[in-house]
């Protein structure tokens, strides 16, 4: 039981390996931003926030703020050197605010002093005078009020409008779904240490370390060569680390180039809370034609999603809802409008999935209404709605699904997970039992890889191999606990023929591999995968070169495994290869590049193959809820899930087992809850609830999909797996709908609407009226 | 040893002696081993002891062995942990660099992806660890329940738990260690017989040198397991006065039976009190399991519970069912109340100046229908939005006396009085318990707030009678969703 890496253990792709820093996680030597020992000197900031949702500041007094105990310098937006923005793609997001406010928790100034609760109790001394404008705080309202932050988006295919009107039969109703806190454990840092002649070094705990650095180097009035952007790891991300940490870091750089100190910048949870955007909440109102097997003939929809006071990532997000829409089932005849509002609330963001999961809740909603209206099994619903096989197979946006193992998959888990006598036993069950009402589901998830954006599908890596035979490798992906790093160093392990001791991954850096993309949609082994795969054959063919000539072989001759190198007949170490490589001068630092091939994407019309492919999965829930109390338990899961040829199995179940629970989470006990006021109360785990130990359900069956590699040439032909399974979560909130709908007696709809907390499921049984 | 000094901290780490002098009363244990100690294995993820990844071990003497728990370093002021032992995610590990079983586990069981929270369920485990030689599932689950792990979904981290006893003893921090001769003696050593007095501290070892204390500087805070004084500082960067630590005062630490009660001491934590509480009325073994968190109940007393008066706190509803008194001390005198008189209205209780709750005096004679239920979004650690609590005497079929109590419901935690009234006397029915219903609305006008509407707190207050009355049925159906894992 040796504390490290086992020098001689293999890690070729494929096999289960553990994660390369688990043994550094449970010791407590795994070095995350905050724990970088700073350099003598250094300060630490907080940020002052805005008290109101939505005015105009009349007087800023910061004299009492200046003057505090420890304070060493106060920043405003006046302070900010270059462009006081850190939004991505519309520049409409202030580090700090100015004289408009537009939401609850709005940075407005920035204070470093000579300890964390020096800064924070400072920040509280400010004296602010504000003129309070009414404000837009929910969807129903800026909808309303049009209030949007970028135009309306829509989509039509077919004849919505005529065949809805000749449809067998017609049903209209409501899908509403709150949103959600990513809740990473480490929240949101960043570190700024001054280097020589203006430069800057950032600790960030960031996806996206380059829009770090150009955020940064922006508001610094810098270029980008100046501003070095690290990160070895984040404590979760989820994607609440995607657009939000270039504001920690830009206020962090601001202080320190105004103090020339090193200035740590860490959010409390109550701030990360309370500033950053979260998951955006998504409401549709539908009509929807169907025939009596329930099959979809058109369905019109408006789709509105709460997007804060600002853009942030809220266009793409609410483009990926529009792709998603669809899941799993042929719309042929669609027509969509998409609200992006304006709201006076924080700005919403990047949250696994990334508008997927909604516009899959409003499509589930709305095939579970048309199950419930005809007394069918929602199953059957589903699966007369699947999408074809060389038929019935191009999406809303026109992508043909040319991959499509959903009926593989939803046949092997009907089965598997005795799905239908299952039904029949929580009939049975319900009938004898008043109080307590069990119900099941299973829903299909089809979600698409490659991001929105053709542009960000693209990534570098840099491997170098040392005469020692040692390799380091870096590439442009971040490490948030997903596995990134290992798989990654596997595929270069694989390449070169070398176990995992000869390779260690670098901390992500601005400075090693340059325009990185975020490590988002799913994408990080996909493309960082196929970089350092690059770099690693570059490699290997320089060696393979140099050893043809050295010892007169073929090339077929060389094979590289267990870290050794097969030449002909005798074998030498890959060191010794190496090293001899590096005494003819041979180059051995190599970087290697991918671009994603077959996409493309037009936004104006909403039409492409945005998608190089779809990974699939499917998830049985089944629950129990008390009619009483409206309390919900999950007494069994069983999943099935599609990751192609698998680069990792352990880390794969990892990411599914994560990703449901977080799912489950979202559409459960996660709620969040603002005030009038527009004040978000529901600011640390005290109030807002993820799932806790107890919340893993006791029976449960996670299984990989066997012998379906990718159809498509990505690494090792695996398929992405960080966002698909948090819509296998969707199965418990369905499963609870199905307990709802027999609370209700079993016949209409069941009114359940997301999150499923008690107090929804109370409500959605028509039992939430006290009796007086 | 030569006699600990008056003015200096004083506790192990990793079997060396520490000694702290000059940081602030309210320094928090993880603010020390993060800043002072270069310790930073130990994580903060809310400061408010609900996430887990602080989570650090101490030990202490218990009779002749050590007891071992897991406790939130985030709220833990550093004085509380004087005289104690220490033990953190850095110490697990032996010297030759091989991990503790706890760790091993977590590793080959894929417990960790991001790996923030893993050190404090590294911690959680490895008090599960010492303290029980096996643990199925149920009892992993427990002893997580103050950690969140938003990567994982849990599962190998249950594993982990459950397969940790599996590996063979390490020579490093095995359950030996709980009868090691020499750490008892260096525990021993560490014992005062002076009251720690640090600027705007003092620990007085007993019910005498409270008091006094107490009346010398009644505008002084008294602290017990600061699980709610904690978040004063972390979280409302209050300055606090002078505090007056209860942790070390022998008297208050003491589980008693007298006269047909149990009294338990004041500065007993939550774990012990619900412990014996449970052992008396095993109806609130639910209730006692949920009650925060094991650092949580670890670190909080009941009576802190009792004298903080949340509205929302967890043990009065039970505690007034049941009938249970306090006892209250000024100088020399006590006297004796029941504990729903304390309560006058939001944050105001029946307390005198330099007077403070000494102890706990809850009824052993159980009711002949008793059950407590509480209402939140989440099982585990969760705050309630009602916390409700039934207790009967039924004679032929007839209630001849009810006591009923609700949290979450008023300002204070409080008696139905008017349900109870349309009760007693009245034949245990359905007729009966639609009355006592419809009277629960003239009891409570609870409020909307972020854990639920008011309008579900009434309906799930009356639900939850409903739930009580369908439980004593001879044919009760099933009732609760937590039962029916398989």
């Amino acid at each position: 039981m040796a504390g490290s890496a086992a020098p001689s253990r293999s890690a070729q792709a494929g096999e289960s390996l553990r994660h390369e820093s688990a043994h550094l996680h449970v010791s407590g030597r795994a070095a995350y931003a905050d724990d970088i020992p700073l350099p003598a000197g250094s300060l630490h900031a907080a940020f002052g926030l805005s008290r109101i949702a939505h005015g105009r500041i009349k007087s800023l007094d910061l004299s009492a703020v200046r003057a505090a105990p420890g304070v060493v310098a106060v920043v405003t937006a006046a302070d900010v050197p270059g462009e006081n923005n850190y939004g991505g793609i519309v520049h409409d997001d202030p580090i700090f605010a100015g004289q408009q406010v537009e939401y609850h928790g709005q940075p407005l100034f920035a204070v470093a002093a000579m300890s964390y609760g020096a800064a924070r109790r400072a920040v509280a001394l400010a004296k602010i005078d504000y003129e309070e404008l009414p404000a837009l705080l929910d969807i129903r309202s800026a909808l309303a009020a049009e209030s949007y932050v970028i135009p309306s988006q829509r989509l039509q295919r077919g004849e919505p409008q005529a065949v809805l009107a000749s449809a067998p039969q017609r049903l209209s109703g409501t899908v509403v779904m709150g949103g959600q806190d990513h809740f990473y454990l480490e929240g949101q840092i960043a570190v700024a240490i001054p280097q020589e002649d203006g430069a800057l070094l950032i600790h960030s705990s960031t996806q996206h370390p380059t829009e770090v650095q150009h955020m940064v180097a922006h508001a610094m009035a810098l270029h980008a060569h100046d501003v070095t952007v690290q990160c070895r790891r984040m404590g979760g991300g989820f994607g609440g680390k995607e657009s939000q940490p270039a504001l920690i870091a830009a206020a962090a750089a601001i202080l320190a180039r105004k103090t020339g100190r090193a200035v740590k910048l860490r959010l409390d949870r109550d701030a990360d809370m309370v500033m950053t955007g979260k998951r955006h909440d998504f409401l549709a109102d539908y009509e929807v034609g169907f025939d009596a097997q329930g099959r979809i003939l058109a369905l019109r929809l408006m789709l509105a999603s709460r997007c804060g006071y600002s853009a942030d990532l809220s266009g793409p997000v609410n483009d990926r809802a529009i792709c998603h829409i669809d899941n799993a089932y042929f719309l042929e005849h669609v027509e969509l409008v998409s609200h992006r509002c304006k709201t006076h609330t924080v700005s919403n963001t990047a949250f696994r999935g990334f508008g997927g999961p909604q516009g899959m809740m409003v499509i589930e909603g709305i095939v579970d209404d048309i199950a419930r209206t005809l007394k069918a099994d929602p199953l059957d619903v589903r699966r007369v709605n699947y999408y074809g096989i060389g038929e019935r197979d191009v999406t809303p946006y026109g992508q043909v699904v040319e991959d499509n193992v959903l009926h593989t998959i939803s046949d092997q888990l009907e089965a598997s997970s005795d799905y239908r006598a299952r039904r029949a036993a929580i009939a049975a069950f319900n009938a004898q039992s008043p109080v307590i009402k069990k119900g099941i589901a299973l829903t299909p998830v089809k979600f698409g890889i490659s991001f929105n954006a053709t542009i960000y599908n693209q990534a570098g890596a840099l491997l170098q191999v040392y005469n020692d035979g040692t390799v380091l490798l870096n590439h442009g992906g971040t490490e948030m606990g997903q596995g990134l790093y290992t798989k990654v160093l596997q595929v270069v392990a694989t390449e070169l023929g070398l176990p995992r001791a000869a390779i260690r991954v670098s901390a992500t850096d601005t400075s090693k591999v340059p325009n990185t993309s975020a490590t988002a949609a799913s994408s990080g082994s996909d493309l960082n995968g196929k970089a350092a795969q690059a770099a690693a054959q570059t490699i290997r063919q320089r060696l393979i070169d140099f050893a043809c000539a050295q010892y007169q072989l073929a090339p077929e001759q060389i094979r590289f495994a267990d870290g050794q190198v097969q030449l002909g007949e005798r074998g030498i170490s890959f060191a010794e290869l190496v090293r001899a490589a590096y005494h003819a001068r041979i180059s051995l630092s190599a970087t290697g590049f991918y671009r994603t091939p077959k996409i493309h994407w037009d936004k104006a019309t909403l039409t492409g193959r945005p998608f190089y492919y779809f990974a699939y999965g499917a998830a049985v829930a089944e629950v129990a809820i008390d009619t009483l109390s409206g309390e919900l338990q999950i007494l069994a899961v069983d999943i099935l899930h599609d990751v192609g040829k698998s680069l990792n199995p352990v880390l794969d179940i990892g990411q599914i087992e994560g990703g449901f629970l977080q799912g489950a989470g979202w559409l459960t006990c996660e709620e969040l809850w603002w005030n009038a006021r527009g004040e978000l109360k529901t600011h640390a785990p005290s109030t807002y609830k993820i799932p806790t130990a107890r919340d893993w359900p006791a029976r449960f069956r996670v299984s990989l999909l066997q012998d379906e590699p990718n159809r498509e040439d990505t690494i090792y032909r695996s398929k992405a797996v960080g966002e698909p399974p948090l819509m296998l979560g969707m199965a418990v909130f369905h499963a609870a709908r199905d307990a709802c709908a027999a609370a209700r007696g079993g016949d209409g709809l069941s009114h359940l609407q997301a999150p499923a907390t008690a107090e929804a499921i109370l409500r959605a049984i028509g039992g939430l009226e006290p009796l007086a | 040893m030569a006699s600990p000094p008056e003015d200096s901290i004083r506790f192990l780490l990793d079997g060396q002696l520490q000694e702290v002098h000059g940081l602030p009363a309210t320094t928090t244990l993880l603010e020390y081993l993060r800043e002072h100690a270069q310790r930073t294995g130990s994580k903060e993820g809310c400061a408010e002891g609900d996430c887990g990844a602080c989570t650090v071990v101490l030990g202490e003497r218990c009779g002749g062995t050590l007891r071992y728990r897991a406790i939130n370093s985030c709220i833990r002021f550093l004085p509380t942990i004087d005289g104690k032992e220490l033990v953190t995610v850095e110490s697990l590990q032996a010297p030759d660099g091989s991990l503790h079983p706890v760790q091993q586990a977590m590793v080959d069981c894929h417990g960790s992806q991001c790996g923030f929270c893993t050190p404090g369920f590294v911690m959680s485990l490895f008090a599960q660890y010492l303290q029980q030689a096996s643990a199925d599932r149920a009892a992993v689950v427990d002893a997580l329940s103050g950690n969140l792990c938003r990567c994982t979904g849990y599962r190998p981290i249950i594993e982990a738990g459950c397969r940790m006893h599996e590996y063979a003893a390490p020579t490093h921090w095995s359950r030996a260690e709980l009868q090691n001769p020499q750490r008892l003696a260096d525990l021993e050593a560490l014992q005062r017989e002076q009251a720690l007095r640090l600027p705007g501290f003092i620990a007085p070892r007993n019910l005498k040198e409270l008091a006094q204390a107490r009346l010398e500087a009644p505008e002084a805070l008294l602290l017990a397991g600061g699980t709610d004084i904690g978040l004063w500082v972390t979280k409302l960067l209050r300055t606090l006065p002078a505090l007056i630590y209860l942790g070390e005062v022998a008297e208050l630490q003491q589980i008693e039976q007298d006269a047909g009660f149990l009294r338990i001491g004041a500065a007993v934590s939550l774990s012990d009190a619900w412990a014996a509480i449970v052992a008396a009325h095993p109806a609130l073994t639910e209730l006692a399991q949920r009650f925060a968190s094991p650092p949580v109940r670890n670190s909080g007393t009941l009576g802190g519970n009792l004298a903080n008066g949340s509205p929302i706190g967890d043990a009065m509803p039970p505690l007034m069912a049941l009938g249970a008194r306090i006892v209250l001390q000024c100088g020399e005198q006590q006297r004796e109340l029941a504990l729903e008189d304390f309560y006058l209205d939001y944050q105001k209780k029946d307390l005198q100046r330099g007077e403070f709750l000494a102890y706990v005096r809850v009824p052993l004679q159980a009711p002949a229908a008793f059950a407590c239920y509480k209402l939140s979004k989440r099982f585990d650690q969760d705050i309630s939005a009602v916390c409700a609590a039934f207790a009967l005497q039924l004679e032929n079929g007839l209630v001849r006396e009810a006591r009923i109590a609700y949290g979450g419901m008023a300002a204070i935690p409080a008696r139905a009085r008017q349900t109870e009234a349309a009760l007693r006397g009245q034949p245990w029915n359905e007729a009966t318990l639609a009355q006592a219903m419809q009277a629960l609305a003239q009891d409570f006008k609870p409020l909307s707030d972020m854990r639920a509407s008011a309008a579900y707190r009434l309906r799930g207050a009356q639900n939850l009678l409903r739930r009580f009355y369908l439980h004593s049925l001879p044919d009760a159906p099933a009732l609760r969703v937590t039962a029916l894992e398989n």
